[in-house]
């Protein structure tokens, strides 16, 4: 693996090697003092963040703290036209200063991608960096995708054959994107629940089913992960109201009660406590929202050791 | 004026004659013509005589845009694609809303002399959609201004697109519009679609053209005007127009190559060298492109010509410009597209890149037959050619050609505006 950038791109083999050194990774750091592997000692790996962003940024820079990697954290505004430097030229120079890794979020879709094919034309002494997509626009976010997996496999013990049900807003997701493509590549149903205009014409093409009425779809599934309702990404008049969404889409204990025992519940955060999620059913046994968390710095430090442990020539 | 003796050329690929050029009109067509003495002679060889083409949309960037094209280059780029005349839209800047304006375009493209250059002029003020610009002023200056578009932008408030409709009836003149209605396309990055949604690109409907058109068509009928549909890339949009053709409406649309020959199945890379509006379509959308052109439902082909720095396509897909270089290419593609697929014979070619579009703006001296005592204005194609596009060859200042590496069939011998060569073998004769 040499860049990470969808999760299209994972066959059902290497997503499962990045699921179980995930898995490894934490089970050796379990109960540690000190919470250091020496795996990426002299490794340089810049998080470049065009976008607000808490979780992602943090989990990346400590998955890659305690491998002992040298984090850096870079953050940039605006667009590259409209101001300022390009991100082709930013990303020439992360390149020549010698960064290893580039984690990347962008608002642009795409971007990600962009940067590895420059790379590839960029004329250096040294390899192009590896590039891994942190989210790109409403393209993907696979390394979510990846955490997302690796928690249900925890709770579920298996991932093959069990009906997740994706809701809310699939239009501006990249985390819906990325999602339907490893879980169905892990052998999983998805099923899309949301109103038809928070789905992108199109959809009928994903390798999934769709649905609009969430009450109906509950009682088959093994797992319900609600998407954020991205505020402000809406150009208004996707629906209704908050109140309407609510009524028929958030996730209340009302329809907690309505999934099998066993069925967990996920949200990429940040969660909007009442509109999309009810508190209870949030903070609830059901919910694995923490482990969520917990996971995200396993998974990326399995990406950033598949990508950057070995030999050279491994790499190539 | 010197001669110009074309020997053994096939006009609309008709059986081989000779052709004498003298004064800048055809003066004798015939078998084993005699070289007036001083002439220039081209031994065609079964090469294809067709009138000059003529493109109705190009962007030749100059006032304001010169680090992608001027006149100079545009016009050279022109003559090597084997055409003779071309209308520069208005989104330059200053917009070319003005007598002054159009009429710097025109003696630019007067004094470089490779083509006839005909400014387009602004539909509304600074392209801003809110008032009329003066057309009548610029219909009725030296530059004589024959169509009008805010291409780039949709003159979409309907009083407004009535209004100039209406207006252009007494000027007679036509009313190009760019059909996109803007509240159907927000951020609007690709075809709305299932790349798009994969992509994770929003979406630009072919409903919001297809609304626009059929809109379009109505105002015009009532105004009795005369309405242009640019860069035509919908099936639906060809369903709307047929339909108003059949109900006598005056309308006529064109199609660029590159609606015609790709789709958006090549965004997947995101390089936006291939971000062109409106977008890449589905393969059922170039494949209705080509039957409506070749059934006359769509008149014409027009570039879009639309040269870019490479810093507006050097970044990312959402940050980069809309649109690519045409002007070399159409032919090839044409070709490509049209005549090895059979759905276009040479008389049909030069109906689309010549006759038509010389109609549809009402020029006298362009798009005419190659008859005795017609304009010597034409264009030699080899056929059987092959070449591949190489964007650093290409004349435009900027490279942005989605054809990069592509090898594409036929090529233009030579252009001949009133009798003087223009462009010959793949050189511009300045």
């Amino acid at each position: 693996m040499r860049h990470l950038i969808s999760t299209a791109d994972l066959d059902a083999i290497s997503a499962n090697l990045l699921l179980d050194t995930a898995e490894r990774l934490k089970q050796a750091l379990l109960g540690r003092e000190v919470r250091k592997l020496p795996t990426l000692r002299g490794r340089t790996v810049v998080t470049l963040f065009y976008e607000d962003s808490t979780r992602t940024r943090v989990s990346f820079e400590i998955a890659g703290k305690w491998m002992s990697a040298d984090v850096i954290n870079v953050s940039a505004r605006g667009s590259s036209v409209a101001k300022g430097e390009s991100l082709r030229d930013t990303a020439a120079t992360l390149a020549a200063a010698g960064a290893d890794c580039v984690i990347i979020r962008h608002p642009a879709s795409g971007a990600a991608q962009r940067l590895v094919d420059w790379g590839g034309s960029i004329n250096l002494a040294q390899r192009a960096p590896s590039v891994v997509n942190a989210g790109d626009g409403i393209h993907e976010h696979p390394t979510q995708a990846l955490l997302d997996a690796a928690t249900l496999r925890e709770r579920l013990g298996s991932i093959a054959g069990r009906r997740i049900g994706i809701v809310g807003d699939v239009l501006h997701s990249r985390v819906a994107r990325s999602n339907v493509f490893l879980l169905t590549t892990l052998g999983a149903e998805v099923v899309l629940i949301a109103p038809p205009t928070l789905l992108p014409v199109g959809v009928a093409d994903w390798p999934c089913q769709v649905g609009h009425h969430l009450d109906a779809e509950l009682a088959g599934l093994d797992a319900v992960m609600m998407l954020r309702v991205q505020a402000e990404r809406m150009r208004g008049g996707f629906f209704p109201s908050a109140r309407e969404y609510s009524i028929g889409y958030a996730l209340t204990q009302r329809r907690l009660d309505m999934l099998p025992e066993h069925a967990v519940v996920l949200h990429p955060g940040p969660m909007v406590r009442g509109m999309e999620i009810a508190s209870l059913v949030a903070d609830s046994p059901r919910s694995a929202v923490l482990e969520q968390v917990r996971n995200g710095v396993h998974v990326r430090m399995a990406v950033l050791y598949h990508l950057l442990a070995g030999a050279p020539e491994d790499r190539g | 004026m010197s001669s110009i003796l074309i020997k053994s050329a096939r006009p609309y690929g008709d059986d081989p004659v000779d052709v004498v050029l003298r004064d800048g009109v055809i003066a004798e067509v015939g078998n084993r013509l005699a070289a007036p003495s001083g002439a220039e002679v081209i031994d065609a060889d079964g090469l294809i005589a067709l009138p000059g083409f003529v493109d109705l949309h190009t962007h030749l960037r100059e006032p304001g845009g010169e680090d992608a094209e001027t006149i100079e280059t545009g016009s050279a780029a022109a003559a090597l694609g084997g055409f003779t005349c071309v209308f520069a839209m208005p989104n330059t800047d200053p917009v070319a809303d003005s007598a002054v304006v159009v009429e710097y375009v025109y003696r630019r493209g007067r004094e470089v002399g490779l083509v006839d250059v005909h400014p387009v002029g602004a539909v509304t003020v600074g392209l801003a959609g809110e008032r009329l610009a003066e057309l009548g002023t610029m219909a009725s200056c030296p530059a004589g201004v024959r169509m009008f578009s805010d291409d780039g932008k949709c003159v979409h408030d309907p009083l407004l697109m009535r209004r100039a409709l209406e207006y252009a009836t007494a000027l007679d003149v036509v009313i190009a519009q760019h059909a996109e209605d803007p509240r159907l396309t927000g951020g609007a990055q690709a075809h709305e679609g299932a790349v798009a949604a994969r992509l994770g690109l929003t979406g630009w409907p072919a409903t919001a053209e297809e609304t626009i058109v059929a809109r379009d068509c109505a105002l015009a009928r009532e105004a009795g005007a005369a309405l242009h549909v640019c860069h035509v890339s919908s099936a639906h949009t060809v369903a709307v127009l047929r339909a108003a053709k059949a109900a006598g409406i005056h309308v006529s649309a064109e199609v660029t190559p590159h609606h015609l020959l790709l789709t958006d199945a090549v965004l997947s890379s995101y390089d936006p060298i291939n971000k062109v509006n409106p977008p890449l379509r589905t393969g059922a959308d170039t494949a209705a492109m080509r039957a409506a052109l070749a059934e006359g439902v769509i008149d014409c082909v027009a570039t879009d010509h639309a040269p870019h720095p490479p810093e507006a396509k050097d970044c990312e897909w959402a940050a980069a410009r809309s649109g690519m270089l045409g002007l070399q290419t159409a032919l090839s593609v044409l070709v490509h597209t049209m005549v090895e697929s059979g759905l276009l014979d040479w008389r049909g070619m030069a109906r689309v890149l010549s006759e038509r579009p010389a109609q549809i703006a009402g020029l006298a001296d362009q798009g005419r037959p190659l008859e005795v005592g017609e304009p010597a204005t034409l264009t030699l194609i080899d056929p059987d050619a092959a070449w591949t596009v190489r964007s650093d060859r290409l004349a435009s200042v900027a490279t942005n050609t989605p054809y990069e590496g592509m090898r594409l069939p036929a090529r233009v011998v030579a252009t001949v505006l009133r009798g003087r060569v223009t462009a010959r073998d793949g050189e511009v004769r300045w």
